[in-house]
């Protein structure tokens, strides 16, 4: 990491530190938006960090945003950060201007399709979106549509879809909007600088680094548990069978981080479609195993709703089967790879 | 907490220049051999291709010109081995000597001793066996006891080594010997040294592995003479020494690529357009193979800049060996095919083969329990 990405990280993990303490969950899962903590990320830059200054951005790329995205994982930070970076990458790379405030981006499961028609000079939305992160709250939904025929992407006001509210397992907002003919702020045809199944991706990508950084906090936070709990006379890290279990965690949680890592470097350097893939499968592997054994160590207590260790596992449990799970981007890598033959393997890995 | 320090980072040119190098070398020396043999993997024992891969420069890179090395980088060294073993090549006649013994003698060897073995070891010409396991030290090996008595010029040598792969066919070993009792200090009073495994006094009984292979060997020492100038390094320093030689030993991509041929033999076996559970299989296993290529490259990048990362390498191997031999048991709940040995299609003897060897890959080089032992110790939890 470089000296600037060094300086971001230590800027959010201050920032969360003292910004984000569980009363401040505990609320938002209660329904509250927490607005002050939206504005001071904004006013901090870490809301849009990959977007160029002439779009109201930060000016970095994707590796500033894999450091914020993080940051967020780890602090099961309660707001649509992920999406909103995701939902203005879509409108600068298509030459639409990005609106201030949270947004939120549709559609978020592989199989759903959203559908813009003319309407003299402008474009109308139709169809339904399942499982919207913040769908019903924030300011603005980005959506990507066909449009004659062509992927485009749409700026739609907040609020004019019907929605109807649900939530992921960590009560995060997991809503499902639908239009009919609603008239959208702006549309574009995607930008050229946009792979297909962008949103897909950069939802995976976006994943799989919260996840990275939900399980660096649970590796920290059962290596700090088990050295204070005393049993049988002794710190339960004295146990080997403890120990093991969190050498364990130790390797997938810096699995899971190489993988994320590399997928946001494959973003800047324009072609992420194998690290991406890799990334989400990766991470939310090991999310399933990480969770278990930070709850394994951690006893009854950590079952509580009391401790803090569910704000993170009660994501990674939802975050691993959002944007496509493990299964959806492993069929999809496998069909790729066996397309290209066994011998194109190593090479293939080695050109990556 | 000490935190791991995996970073990305990205192979520089000349070293991609040298894949292209290997890659033309592997193709034309290795030709028609066959999926079943190339799945032995770094087992496999062929001096007449060790010679070769010497000749064109790929042994000892990174030493010293004046030791017929190189001087080629850590990372030019490390895209050899990486398509060495993903081609399936029979590396086992040098593997030992590239990967520790040279690098112990250039450690901490004489001058002498640089001189005369690491040049034949860079052309190929020196297979090295390992000397460290007793029938009573496995894992614990500072407890072991064979004994090296200081005599006139040398040492007398008398104990048992055992697991000590290829000592029937191999040159020399590095051996760690006792050579003095230090009550209740087990790791004080070690000692290295370069063992000629055709001396007299040594005997060579093998062991037959549960595949029917002879790898393994119970190597016995009868008052065998050690001469003074086959120390390696200080009287005494040998558990030092040792460590960093474990070290050498565990931070290769030898560390998760061992079933690599089984998982390319399966892409073939399903072909071209697989069902959705062997596609699922397929992009699973690849997902974990790209994600232990960027650690195992990232400790690489980390010898390269002059670092220790020991802890790293821990991590690397107990996750890539629980991979490697997670392959064969995808592979049968994939499938269900059987695994075969001298008979049967291609496919299921590459399968039988790793099924029979799989349960050796979270042995060899230090078990797992001993590296989450290391691992925890790197958290603070000991």
């Amino acid at each position: 990491m470089n000296d600037t990405r060094t300086l971001l990280a230590d800027t959010c993990a201050r920032l969360f530190t003292d910004q984000v303490p569980p009363a401040l969950i505990e609320s938002a899962e209660k329904g509250t938006w927490p607005a002050a903590l939206w504005q001071m990320l904004e006013e901090n830059g870490l809301t849009l960090p990959q977007i160029s200054e002439s779009r109201g951005g930060a000016g970095g790329a994707w590796g500033d945003a894999h450091v914020v995205l993080a940051a967020c994982g780890r602090f099961a930070v309660p707001l649509p950060v992920a999406e909103t970076m995701i939902g203005a990458w879509l409108l600068s790379e298509s030459g639409l201007n990005v609106p201030l405030g949270p947004l939120t981006v549709a559609p978020v499961r592989p199989a759903e399709k959203l559908a813009l028609a003319r309407d003299g000079g402008s474009w109308r939305l139709s169809g339904t979106a399942t499982r919207v992160p913040w769908g019903a709250s924030a300011g603005h939904v980005v959506v990507l549509a066909e449009g004659d025929g062509k992927p485009m992407v749409a700026l739609a006001q907040g609020g004019i879809a019907k929605a109807e509210p649900d939530v992921n397992l960590a009560q995060e907002p997991r809503d499902t909007l639908e239009w009919t003919g609603a008239p959208v702020l702006a549309a574009a045809d995607a930008g050229a600088g946009l792979p297909t199944g962008a949103l897909m991706l950069a939802g995976a990508m976006a994943r799989s680094t919260q996840m990275a950084g939900g399980l660096e906090f649970l590796l920290s936070q059962s290596v700090k548990y088990v050295t204070e709990r005393v049993q049988f006379g002794r710190p339960l890290a004295s146990f080997q069978a403890i120990q093991h279990q969190l050498a364990l965690l130790a390797g997938h949680t810096a699995a899971a981080g190489m993988a994320a890592q590399r997928a946001f470097a494959a973003m800047d350097e324009g072609d992420a479609g194998f690290e991406i893939a890799v990334a989400k499968i990766r991470t939310g592997e090991a999310s399933g195993l990480g969770a278990g054994i930070a709850h394994q160590c951690h006893g009854a207590i950590g079952f509580t709703y009391e401790h803090t260790l569910h704000f993170v596992t009660r994501r990674l449990w939802s975050w691993r089967a959002e944007f496509g799970a493990e299964a959806y981007w492993a069929a999809s890598l496998g069909r790729e790879v066996a397309a290209r033959g066994a011998d194109a393997l190593w090479p293939y890995l080695t050109s990556r | 907490m000490a935190t791991f320090n995996f970073q990305l980072g990205e192979l520089p040119p000349e070293a991609e220049k040298v894949r292209e190098e290997i890659r033309d070398f592997l193709a034309r020396t290795l030709g028609g051999t066959s999926a079943t043999k190339r799945a032995l993997s770094w087992g496999g024992f062929d001096r007449e291709f060790s010679r070769r891969l010497g000749e064109a420069g790929f042994i000892g890179m990174t030493w010293p010109k004046k030791y017929g090395g190189h001087e080629r980088s850590a990372l030019e060294r490390y895209v050899v081995l990486e398509e060495s073993l993903a081609a399936g090549a029979p590396t086992s006649a040098h593997w030992v000597a590239d990967r520790q013994s040279g690098p112990l003698l250039l450690r901490f060897g004489t001058e002498e001793q640089r001189q005369r073995f690491l040049p034949k070891i860079a052309k190929g010409e020196l297979a090295f066996a390992i000397g460290m396991s007793e029938p009573d030290s496995g894992s614990d090996l500072a407890s072991i006891r064979t004994r090296a008595e200081r005599v006139e010029g040398g040492y007398r040598v008398n104990g048992t080594k055992i697991w000590t792969s290829n000592a029937h066919i191999s040159d020399y070993a590095i051996a760690l010997f006792r050579t003095k009792v230090v009550p209740d200090k087990k790791h004080e009073g070690l000692s290295q040294f370069l063992v000629d495994l055709k001396s007299e006094g040594i005997g060579i009984r093998p062991i037959i592995d549960l595949a029917g292979g002879h790898h393994f060997n119970e190597v016995h020492f009868q008052n065998a003479f050690v001469p003074d100038d086959m120390l390696v390094g200080k009287d005494g320093d040998g558990w030092t020494q040792v460590t960093t030689e474990l070290a050498f030993e565990r931070s290769g991509p030898e560390r998760y690529l061992s079933s690599i041929r089984l998982i390319i033999e399966l892409i073939r076996e399903v072909g071209a357009e697989p069902g959705e559970r062997a596609a699922v299989v397929i992009g699973r296993l690849t997902a974990h193979l790209a994600t232990l290529r960027q650690m195992s490259l990232s400790i690489a990048m980390m010898l390269q800049a002059g670092q220790n990362p020991n802890l790293e390498a821990a991590v690397v191997k107990d996750v890539g060996t629980s991979f490697e031999q997670e392959i064969p048991e995808v592979v049968h709940a994939l499938l269900g095919v059987e695994p075969r040995l001298g008979s049967g299609k291609e496919f299921e003897r590459v399968f039988g083969y790793l099924v029979e060897h799989a349960p050796s890959f979270s042995l060899r080089g230090g078990t797992r329990e001993i590296l989450r032992g290391i691992i925890a110790r790197g958290l603070g939890l000991r």
